[in-house]
C-alpha cells in the first residue's frame, strides 16, 4: 500500500504528457483525460490518508536506492492529508474550468495536471533538493496557467510572478548549497541527524543557510514583505487559476512547517526552532498588511487576494508558535483558508463575468442577473474568509486564540487577530454592499458580450467549494482529532526519521520543546 | 584559487542584482541570467574546490571530488536556461501587448487596480 505513494506524482505526470502528445486538439477529450486524472487522485489520496493514520510515516526509495544517498518520497499524516486536499480543490476547479475557462488558450488541462504534480510532488519529497525540483516544475507549470488567455495586465503581472520565482529559486539553491556544504546530506530525515552534529564552526554558515531557505519559503507563503507578488497574480490570473493557487501558498507554510520543525526543530541544539523568532512577528505584520489591504483595495480580485495575503499571516502566526496545540490549529485554519480563499475567487469571477463593461471594480453598477443568489453565495464567502460563526474558520480562528493563550506573545497574537477581523469584515461588508445593494438601485444597462454564457456548472462549482466549508464544520471532531494525531507526529520526529534512515537511527535528544519557552 | 572563485561570484551575484533591480525589462533578464551563473558557480563550489581529482572513490585514488554539487549543478543549469527563455519569450511578448518595456509599466499608464484603462 505505502508504494501507492509514487502515484499522486506519476498519474500527473504521464496523463499530462498524454494530453499534450495525444489529445490536444480535441478539447472534450482533454476533458476527460484530466477529469481521470483528478478523481484517480481523489480516490488514491484518500486510501493513502487512511493508510497514513494506520501505520504513521513509510517511505518510498525511488529506484531502491538506499538512503540517504537515493531520492525518497515521505509519507506521513501531513503530507498525505496535504495531497487529499490539493485533490479536492483540482476536482472542483477542473469542475470549474471545464465549461468554459478551458476554452481561452491552449493546453489548459496538460498545465492543470503538471502543476497537480508538482505540488503532490513538494509535499510528499523527503529531500530538500527535490523540494527544489518539484518547486520548479508547479512554477513552470503555474507560468503557463497564469498566463492562460493572456491580456496586457496578466502579461505584466505574470512577468513579475515570475522573475520574483526566479530570483526565489536562485535562493533556493544558495540555502541548499550552503547546507549540504555544511551537512553533506541532502536529505530531511538525515539532515535531522546531522544537524546537532554539526562543529561550532561551521554553526554560522549552515544558520545562514537555514535562513536563506526560510527567505526563501517565506516568498512562496507572501510573507511581508515578500508579499509583492501575490496580490497582482492572484488579481490577474484566471479565476479557476488563481483558485488552485490558493493551495500554492500553502505549499511554502508546509515547507517551513516540514523542515524547520524536522531538521531544525527540538532535537537540533544551538539552532532549536530556528526560524521562530522571525517567523511570528512577520505572520503578524502579515496579518495586518493583508487585511488594511482589504480596506484599501478598488478591485474585487485585489481585495480577494489580499484577504489570502491576510489568512497567511494567521496561518503563520499559529506555526509560528510551535506548540502541538497550535500547529493542529494552524492546520485546520490552513483547511479552512484554501477552500474559503479558492471559493471566492470563483464567486468575483462570477460577478466580473456578469458585469460586463463594470468588470471587478468595486462602484455601483446596475444589477447584475441572478443578484440574489450571487449575492448569497458571496456573503457565504465573506462569512467564511472574516471567520464569523457558524463557518468552519471561526473554529479555526477560537482554536489559534486558545492555542497561543499560554504564549508570552499573546497580547500581539490575540490583538493583531481580533483586530484584523473586524477590518476584514468592514472590507467585506462595504464591498458586499456596494456590489449587491447599491448596485439594485442604480439605473442603468450592462452590456456583455454577445457569446457570453452564464453556465450553472460554475455556480454549482462555486457551492461545491463552499459545501467544503461547511464540510469542515460540521465534521470537525473527526479532522481536529487527525489534526492533533499529525501535530504530535510532526513534533516526535524519531517515527519520521527511523522511516527513512532505517530503525536504529540515533535520534538526538529533544532539548528545546518549544520556542518562546520560558 | 578560493579567491578567484569567491570574488567572481561575488562580482557576478553584485551585477546580476543590481540588473536585477533595473526597470526594464532586458536588463532584469540579463539579471537573472548572471545571478544563476553565480548561483551555479557557487553550488559547484560548494562541494569544496579540488583540481584534478576523480568523482569516483577507488582504491588507487589518493583524493576525490564531491560529484554531487556538480549532478546538482546540471539540474540547475537545465532548470535556468529553461527558464530564461520562457522569460526571454514572456518580455517580447509583453512589450508587444502593452507597448512598451517596463516592468512596473509607465507611470500614468494603465495600473492593476483597474482605475485607468
Amino acid at each position: 500500500m505505502g508504494n501507492w505513494m509514487i502515484v499522486p506524482v506519476v498519474l500527473p505526470l504521464v496523463m499530462g504528457a498524454l494530453t499534450v502528445l495525444a489529445v490536444r486538439h480535441d478539447l472534450i477529450l482533454q476533458r476527460v483525460f484530466s477529469a481521470f486524472t483528478v478523481v484517480a487522485l481523489l480516490a488514491v489520496s484518500i486510501a493513502l490518508v487512511s493508510y497514513a493514520a494506520h501505520t504513521g510515516p513509510e517511505m518510498y526509495a525511488l529506484g531502491n536506492w538506499p538512503t540517504p544517498f537515493g531520492i525518497v518520497l515521505v509519507l506521513d499524516r501531513l503530507s498525505a492529508m496535504m495531497v487529499l486536499l490539493t485533490s479536492i480543490l483540482a476536482i472542483i476547479v477542473w469542475f470549474y474550468a471545464s465549461r468554459e475557462w478551458d476554452k481561452r488558450g491552449k493546453h489548459f488541462h496538460a498545465l492543470f495536471q503538471f502543476q497537480l504534480m508538482g505540488i503532490n510532488g513538494a509535499f510528499l519529497t523527503g529531500d530538500f533538493f527535490n523540494l527544489f525540483v518539484f518547486f520548479e516544475v508547479l512554477l513552470i507549470a503555474s507560468y503557463g496557467l497564469m498566463l492562460h488567455g493572456a491580456g496586457g495586465e496578466r502579461l505584466k503581472a505574470g512577468m513579475q510572478y515570475i522573475v520574483v520565482n526566479l530570483t526565489g529559486s536562485s535562493l533556493f539553491l544558495i540555502g541548499v548549497g550552503l547546507i549540504y556544504s555544511v551537512t553533506g546530506t541532502l536529505n530531511m530525515a538525515d539532515l535531522a541527524l546531522k544537524v546537532p552534529l554539526v562543529p561550532d564552526s561551521d554553526l554560522a554558515l549552515l544558520k545562514a543557510g537555514a535562513l536563506v531557505l526560510f527567505l526563501v519559503f517565506c516568498i512562496k507563503a507572501a510573507m511581508v514583505p515578500m508579499h509583492f507578488w501575490l496580490p497582482g497574480t492572484y488579481a490577474n490570473a484566471p479565476a479557476p487559476v488563481a483558485a488552485l493557487f490558493a493551495i500554492m501558498t500553502k505549499v511554502g507554510a508546509y515547507s517551513i512547517l516540514r523542515l524547520y520543525s524536522l531538521a531544525f526543530g527540538g532535537t537540533a541544539g544551538d539552532l532549536s526552532w530556528l526560524v521562530a523568532p522571525y517567523l511570528l512577528p512577520a505572520a503578524l505584520v502579515t496579518l495586518v498588511v493583508g487585511m488594511v489591504g482589504v480596506l484599501a483595495a478598488k478591485q474585487l480580485t485585489r481585495m480577494v487576494a489580499f484577504a489570502v495575503v491576510g489568512s497567511m499571516g494567521t496561518l503563520m502566526i499559529s506555526i509560528s508558535l510551535f506548540t502541538p496545540d497550535s500547529v493542529a490549529a494552524g492546520l485546520y485554519y490552513m483547511l479552512h483558508s484554501t477552500f474559503a480563499g479558492a471559493a471566492l475567487f470563483l464567486i468575483a469571477d462570477l460577478v466580473i463575468s456578469r458585469r460586463g463593461q463594470f468588470g471587478g471594480i468595486l462602484h455601483a453598477a446596475p444589477e447584475i442577473r441572478q443578484s440574489g443568489l450571487i449575492a448569497a453565495l458571496f456573503f457565504m464567502g465573506a462569512i467564511a474568509m472574516a471567520s464569523l460563526p457558524p463557518l468552519s474558520g471561526f473554529l479555526g480562528k477560537l482554536q489559534i486564540l486558545s492555542a497561543a493563550q499560554n504564549s508570552p506573545h499573546m497580547i500581539w497574537i490575540w490583538a493583531a487577530i481580533l483586530g484584523t477581523s473586524l477590518l476584514n469584515i468592514i472590507g467585506f461588508g462595504r464591498a458586499g454592499s456596494v456590489l449587491f445593494w447599491k448596485s439594485s438601485a442604480t439605473e442603468g444597462e450592462i452590456q456583455t458580450a454577445s457569446d457570453q454564457t452564464f453556465p450553472p456548472q460554475a455556480i454549482i462549482a462555486t457551492g461545491m467549494m463552499l459545501a467544503m466549508l461547511v464540510a469542515l464544520t460540521v465534521f470537525a471532531g473527526p479532522v481536529t482529532g487527525y489534526l492533533h494525531d499529525t501535530s504530535a507526529e510532526l513534533f516526535d520526529t524519531t517515527g519520521y526519521i527511523r522511516a527513512v534512515m532505517g530503525a536504529d537511527a540515533p535520534v538526538a535528544e529533544v532539548t528545546t520543546v518549544a520556542p518562546f519557552a520560558q | 584559487m578560493e579567491f578567484l572563485v569567491a570574488s567572481s561570484i561575488g562580482l557576478l551575484s553584485a551585477c546580476g542584482v543590481y540588473m536585477l533591480l533595473r526597470g526594464r525589462t532586458f536588463p532584469v533578464v540579463i539579471g537573472l541570467s548572471l545571478l544563476s551563473y553565480a548561483v551555479n558557480v557557487f553550488l559547484f563550489a560548494m562541494g569544496r574546490l579540488q583540481v584534478d581529482m576523480p568523482p569516483i572513490l577507488s582504491d588507487s585514488a589518493t583524493g576525490y571530488t564531491d560529484p554531487l554539487p556538480q549532478a546538482l549543478v546540471l539540474t540547475a543549469i537545465v532548470i535556468s536556461f529553461g527558464m530564461t527563455a520562457v522569460i526571454v519569450v514572456l518580455a517580447l511578448r509583453t512589450y508587444l501587448e502593452i507597448g512598451n518595456d517596463h516592468v512596473d509599466g509607465l507611470p500614468g499608464g494603465p495600473t492593476d487596480s483597474g482605475e485607468t484603462k
